[in-house]
């Protein structure tokens, strides 16, 4: 590859990681008033907010509605700020409408929609700073934003991206790792029960490397989960203290 | 020009782990196995996963026999038989009004469950379906009980009391619906000269303690009179005090408030809202509560 190492002959890569470590993974819970759910969340420099309102009645138009589960809406947008060239429109663009989607599916399989018919969840989550893994680090903090909004999920859902460079898989891309163009394996995960929300892939690998990568993206998908585990306990031992009784 | 303040960033001090006590209850986050006992019945807050019974939000276990739930931190409002709400009016419809209470789908009024002006029993004609927005419109404010739960989990509310009905002026305050502490009643006259309605939504109002109470409009004479200064402040401190106690995750009822209020009084009411106040007056508060309980 010119000009760039992104993997040295002593096994460090671009940032000083070894080849399955993650970045530093820092959360708060709870951090609007307004919202019935809200959390931030760093991934290392990749910044990410997100709100969730909700179950409430269907907002727009009413047809929507399903009479058997709630509805899930989810908004990706990226701050104009947040990418090294000024953005145009923060949301919208064909990208963040597929990222849309995309968490829409993750969300769709993990919160237990059949309870609360009729209704509506949404869930907004916004880039503040893009550094690599955006898609991963909207996950996790929508995660946390969910669970402090007290809506039922199956599991926590958490993601991480992994790569493939100089045949050695890497966990958590980062911003220079993902432009160097190499294949790119993004993984949402219930942890505890092992099951696929999301998995996508982008460029080519070949099918041998397949399984390694997907499993350096499930252990690093558990690595998350240690972390965003840790984050709600911390914040629910902190409330119920507070709230005494 | 007024003076701007600054404000310098301070490190959150967490009270848990200054209080350092091994908590005695069982807490849990979502995906937890709570049991593998299949002896035990799943509540609110669980759901069976392979032959275990597995927590599906993050909070304390109840048990209460042989049934087990999961009280989430903050949830929206669950309705119940009883409860004293205060909600918006949305929409108007054929017979009744929607009415946004906080909960996850919206509450229903019907006509037929209010007390119209005039105040006797008489059947509800056609006119009055037509003059349903003179009564409600979209965007006021009502205290209600909720008369039944429908199997969706909607409400439906009634206001066939003096004390329910359109509200005039005050503050809306909004909070978790957990924060607030059921009792006897949620219509309290507090001794600083203004009153609060707890509705068990979260949503509270304050206005001034009404001079005599009017029998006959049946709360749908709105009284514009304006209101004094002192009942304002009074109203605006009480206001500053509740987001306090929220913040600090006091449960609301009617001596919190009136001991936060008065621990409130060094302070001007603007700077009730400021973290190291808030933390003072309801440390103050709490002290003093646990005085009271021995």
């Amino acid at each position: 590859m010119a000009g760039l190492e992104l993997l040295s002959d002593e096994g460090y890569r671009v940032d000083g990681r070894r080849a399955g470590e993650l970045r530093k993974v820092r959360a708060r819970m709870g951090v609007f008033a307004q919202a019935d759910g809200s959390a931030y969340l760093e991934q290392g420099n990749t910044k990410a907010l997100a709100v969730v309102y909700g179950p409430h009645e269907m907002r727009g138009s009413r047809s929507k509605a399903l009479h058997d589960r709630a509805l899930v809406n989810c908004q990706y947008s990226m701050a104009t700020f947040s990418t090294g060239e000024r953005k145009r429109r923060p949301h919208g663009d064909r990208k963040s409408s597929e990222m849309t989607l995309h968490l829409k599916q993750t969300f769709e399989a993990a919160i237990l929609t059949q309870l609360y018919p009729r209704s509506q969840i949404d869930i907004y989550v916004q880039i503040l700073q893009a550094d690599g893994g955006n898609y991963c680090a909207c996950v996790n903090a929508a995660t946390l934003a969910t669970i402090d909004a007290g809506i039922p999920m199956r599991d926590y859902v958490c993601a991480c991206s992994a790569g493939f460079i100089e045949d050695t898989p890497l966990a958590d891309l980062n911003y220079v790792e993902e432009a160097a163009g190499g294949p790119q394996v993004a993984l949402a995960l219930l942890p505890k029960s092992d099951q696929i929300a999301l998995l996508e892939m982008n460029s080519r690998l070949h099918e041998d490397h397949l399984e390694q990568v997907m499993e350096a993206a499930s252990k690093a998908c558990k690595d998350v989960y240690a972390v965003l585990d840790q984050v709600v306990r911390d914040h629910v031992h902190e409330v119920t203290t507070l709230l005494g009784e | 020009m007024a003076a701007i303040e600054v404000r310098l960033p301070v490190a959150r001090k967490l009270v848990a782990q200054s209080l350092a006590q091994g908590s005695d209850k069982h807490l849990v986050a979502p995906g937890d196995t709570i049991t593998t006992d299949t002896g035990y019945m799943r509540g609110h807050g669980t759901y069976m996963g392979d032959e275990k019974l597995v927590a599906s939000v993050a909070g304390a276990v109840e048990r209460v026999n042989k049934l087990i739930c999961v009280k989430a931190l903050k949830t929206r409002y669950n309705g119940e038989v009883g409860d004293i709400v205060v909600g918006r009016v949305t929409e108007v419809q054929q017979k009744r009004w929607k009415v946004e209470t906080n909960a996850r789908l919206d509450s229903v009024l019907l006509l037929s469950s209010m007390n119209l002006p005039g105040g006797e029993l008489r059947r509800r004609s056609a006119e009055d379906e037509l003059a349903m927005r003179d009564y409600l419109q979209e965007g006021d404010l009502i205290s209600a009980e909720v008369q039944a739960v429908f199997s969706d989990g909607a409400v439906s509310l009634h206001t066939r009391s003096l004390k329910y009905g359109k509200l005039g002026q005050g503050v809306l305050v909004q909070v978790s619906p957990s924060l607030v502490k059921r009792q006897k009643t949620h219509f309290h006259d507090l001794p600083c000269g203004a009153s609060v309605i707890l509705g068990n939504n979260g949503f509270i109002w304050i206005y001034p303690t009404p001079e005599q109470k009017n029998e006959e409009a049946g709360g749908f004479v709105t009284d514009l009179e304006p209101v004094s200064l002192h009942d304002r402040e009074v109203i605006s401190r009480l206001r500053n005090c509740i987001l306090a106690l929220v913040a600090q995750k006091l449960m609301l009822y009617d001596t919190s408030i009136v001991y936060c209020y008065e621990a409130s009084h060094p302070h001007q009411i603007k700077d009730v809202l400021k973290p190291e106040v808030m933390q003072e007056i309801v440390l103050e508060t709490r002290q003093r509560l646990l005085e009271l309980e021995g």
